[in-house]
């Protein structure tokens, strides 16, 4: 075979396998395409919807029968404090976990069957945790349907994500800096607290935004352990005028939370509601993307600080 | 010369003695029954080619191997005066740890400023007043040869330093202690001529003040920096005695094949 057929062949082969090139782009792109377009359409139609009921009376008034009069303050203060008692629970627990995991656990079976339970328990639908909630918060230890008995079950839904996190911010650190601090005599304790965990806080607290991002929207478990509906007063204030100025009374109140506010507009046959739906879904997605940027600008300052 | 420093070493004392000291990773046995000792306030250093267990040796000195699961000592390493075996499983490692610092391969300072990368030794050791810590850092940065260097910028991060400096600072941190043995783990590796040129004049002059046991890769920085080398091979220590007469005639054959360049 000549050199000049030769070239010709390898061209001609290039030419046929670069065709699968192009196929791929344009199926990739549609798809992406799909995705894209599907979620600007919604998100486009809840704001044409949503945004003309957005105003301060929205957000300071009480559902109401009358929709043009109806609002989310119970919703936004039950969903914040939900999510104080969230943090409060998992913050504490799912670091512990996770530094005692990586760091203190002996390397055996036992260990080794909890990390990958914790790890598949991320993946447990969020009903399951609604149900366990309902049995063990409610009834069994009797928190009843309160704000408290649903914050623990968000906590609990998103322990495993807090735990995978630190875990993987943690073994992010490199071993040089491990050995560094033990051989200048340091205990695991200080190791742990003078270096690891303050060279994984942002990581860390980036797991516990994405944590909290997908327990504000969760709305499964906390209709599961008995939120109410259609709440017309606000919990007990956590702090007092009197002595001793802080309160917790309002852990035992009932309450009501964004999602289900939502659902329960959403599921009224009259038009006005569904327009209420829209502009109270509108702040739970600004909320949720809020967060989530929140979390993405602490990895990119921690990106710049730290460099192994 | 050569009698000189004959003379020299005998006058020395030991600082530390290894008596039948064998390593175990797991079933896999590192160190087989070595004997040697280290010299006070001398440099001793540890050669052989890679996998020969030099720096599984090292790390026996300050009991890193407690770190991981699975690893087991055999024999003792004597501290002297005290007469302490450091490898008793009824002695905290943290203890030895406290009384023997290393200084690694790479730079390994923390990610915070170059004062509290000196100051934290101290820290883990319950100093809290300002007066003290600032005294034992710059004393630590000057012995390291660095205090010049960083003294107006003691406040930023260490690691905006050159890798030279950032060695340097972790021999400081190392120092700001006291430790009674000093141990590298090929200091030089990861650095440029010039810088390793810096970190070795500064362990010759260090050894006044500390006993040092170095592993190095490179024939020449052992003959350069050492009083004392110890050649090991495959876990075994081969040949062990004054620099000079290692390298100008050992009595071990290998030792002659890796000095020379034959293999290694």
């Amino acid at each position: 075979m000549s050199n000049a057929d030769k070239l010709h062949e390898i061209r001609a082969i290039i030419v046929r396998h670069k065709r699968w090139d192009l196929v791929f782009m344009v199926v990739g792109m549609f798809a992406l395409m799909i995705a894209v377009l599907t979620f600007t359409v919604l998100f486009t139609q809840m704001i044409i919807d949503g945004m003309p009921r957005l105003s301060w009376d929205f957000f300071t008034s009480f559902p109401s029968r009358r929709p043009g009069s109806a609002g989310i303050l119970s919703a936004w203060v039950g969903t914040s404090l939900v999510m104080l008692v969230t943090i409060a629970a998992a913050v504490p627990m799912g670091i512990g976990a996770g530094v005692y995991l990586e760091e203190y656990a002996p390397k055996n079976l036992v260990t080794e069957i909890i990390e990958i339970n914790v790890t598949n328990l991320a993946g447990v639908p969020s009903i399951i945790y609604g149900l366990l909630a309902l049995g063990l918060f409610v009834y069994q230890l009797g928190f009843g349907q309160s704000i408290l008995s649903a914050g623990l079950a968000l906590a609990l839904l998103i322990l495993p994500v807090v735990i995978v996190t630190t875990r993987e911010s943690i073994r992010a650190i490199p071993v040089a800096i491990r050995e560094g601090a033990y051989a200048l005599g340091a205990t695991k304790w200080q190791t742990v607290s003078d270096h690891l965990i303050p060279y994984s806080a942002a990581g860390i607290l980036t797991g516990i935004i994405i944590g909290l991002a997908r327990a504000i929207g969760e709305t499964a478990p906390i209709i599961t352990i008995g939120a109410m509906t259609f709440i017309a007063f606000l919990p007990p204030s956590p702090v007092q005028t009197d002595f001793p100025f802080l309160s917790f009374e309002w852990l035992m109140s009932p309450f009501t939370v964004m999602p289900i506010q939502m659902f329960n507009w959403v599921s009224r046959p009259e038009e006005a509601f569904q327009l209420n739906a829209a502009a109270a879904g509108l702040v739970l997605v600004v909320m949720t993307l809020a967060m989530n940027a929140f979390a993405i600008y602490l990895r990119y300052r921690m990106r710049k600080k730290i460099k192994w | 010369m050569h009698e000189s420093i004959v003379t020299n070493a005998a006058l020395t004392q030991y600082k530390s003695e290894v008596r039948d000291l064998s390593f175990y990773y797991g079933e896999f046995n590192a160190l087989k029954n070595i004997n040697m000792a280290l010299h006070e306030k001398q440099v001793t250093a540890l050669i052989g080619p890679s996998g020969c267990g030099k720096s599984t040796f090292l790390r026996c000195f300050n009991r890193m191997h407690d770190l991981y699961p699975g690893n087991r000592y055999v024999g003792d390493i004597i501290l002297h005066p005290d007469n302490v075996n450091i490898l008793a499983s009824n002695v905290d490692p943290i203890e030895v740890r406290m009384r023997i610092s290393m200084v690694f391969q790479k730079p390994n300072p923390f990610p915070k400023s170059i004062y509290e990368n000196v100051a934290y030794g101290l820290r883990v050791r319950g100093v809290r007043q300002r007066a003290v810590l600032d005294e034992k850092v710059e004393e630590a940065l000057r012995d390291a040869a660095l205090w010049d260097e960083v003294k107006d910028r003691l406040n930023q991060l260490a690691f905006n330093l050159s890798g030279g400096q950032q060695q340097r600072l972790c021999i400081a941190r190392a120092l700001a202690t006291d430790p009674e043995i000093l141990l590298f783990d090929e200091p030089t590796s990861a650095l440029d001529p010039i810088a390793t040129a810096s970190i070795e004049e500064l362990i010759t002059d260090l050894k006044d003040k500390v006993t040092i046991l170095i592993v190095t890769h490179n024939m020449q920085q052992a003959a350069r920096v050492s009083d004392y080398t110890a050649y090991m091979y495959l876990g075994e220590l081969i040949e062990f005695g004054v620099t000079d007469t290692i390298f100008i005639k050992p009595k071990n054959k290998q030792t002659e094949d890796y000095i020379t360049g034959r293999f290694g």
